[in-house]
């Protein structure tokens, strides 16, 4: 049988929202306060959701343990408490939670074997949220 | 179609151990959760159904209904309980959160009479939720 299991984690960052391509007007009128030169941080609340059978024997669809420390090692140590303005990963792009949502999604798409990834939802605030699942619709 | 949710708390105990795993691997796959003599959550149980609304009622379900099918099929059964002890499906299935929210479905998804089942949500923790679709 199968079911989706989900696993909460925070981490904090700072960042700052400028546009190369645009000018300072439209970064100013395009990115508001969050365009301020020396940047803000949020409380980031990262949801990882993968997916697979329920293996009969452990009766998990993969261990938690394996998951935590991929977690860790691949997400948590290389965003928080980071300017990711500063990480390679936001050198091309803007650090906006849309592109961080996106590239973590990546990394755990690519590097976690144990299950499936079926999304990957991320808390700016308690006001926005962002999920991103690689091409495919949403609808649970 | 409509959904609707309902949420309910239950607490319970549970270890997780297989008898045809040697006991260092016990240990090793389920490590604190192995420990014998049980440890508890506070589950917060979100069930979910569909269904068309009905044009006399206004509704997709009637909530009593609902309530009263979750106390008497799932609440009853497992809140305050020793999960592998007390609840059946537990004695030869290992309580993992994934478990629980198969066994919810299992026990709600024959009872369900207009509205259709659509998900069991059961949080172990804030942080460690399962979800399951009926999806075999
Ligand atoms: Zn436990």
């Amino acid at each position: 049988m199968k079911a989706h299991l989900t696993r909460r984690y925070m981490f904090s960052a700072s960042h700052r929202l400028h546009s190369e391509a645009m000018s300072a007007e439209e970064n100013h009128s395009t990115y508001g306060k969050c365009n301020n030169p020396h940047g803000h941080g949020h409380n980031y609340a990262l949801e990882v959701t993968v997916s697979g059978p329920v293996d009969e024997h452990t009766g998990m669809i993969c261990n938690l343990v394996d998951l935590d420390n991929f977690v860790d090692r691949e997400i948590l140590e290389r965003f928080d408490h980071q300017n990711l303005n500063t990480l390679s990963e936001f050198s091309g792009e803007v650090p906006t939670t849309e592109n961080l949502c996106a590239s973590i999604y990546e990394i755990v798409q690519e590097g976690f074997r144990h299950a499936r990834l079926e999304k990957v939802r991320l808390e700016e605030t308690m006001m926005n949220s962002f999920e991103y699942a690689g091409g495919a619709e949403i609808w649970r | 179609m409509v959904y609707l949710t309902r949420k309910a708390e239950f607490s319970a105990s549970h270890y997780y151990h297989n008898p045809d795993f040697t006991p260092e691997e016990n240990r090793r796959i389920f490590g604190k959760c192995n420990n014998p003599n049980g440890h508890g959550h506070n589950y917060t149980l979100e069930v979910t159904v569909k269904g068309d609304v009905d044009p006399r009622s206004g509704f997709v379900v009637d909530l009593k209904q609902l309530k009263e099918i979750l106390n008497r099929e799932v609440l009853d059964a497992l809140d305050h309980r020793f999960l592998n002890k007390e609840v059946p499906e537990f004695f030869t299935r290992i309580p993992t959160t994934e478990n629980l929210a198969i066994a919810i479905w299992q026990r709600l998804a024959p009872k369900l009479k207009t509205a259709q089942l659509h998900r069991v949500r059961v949080y172990e923790t804030q942080d460690l939720f399962v979800d399951f679709y009926g999806e075999v």
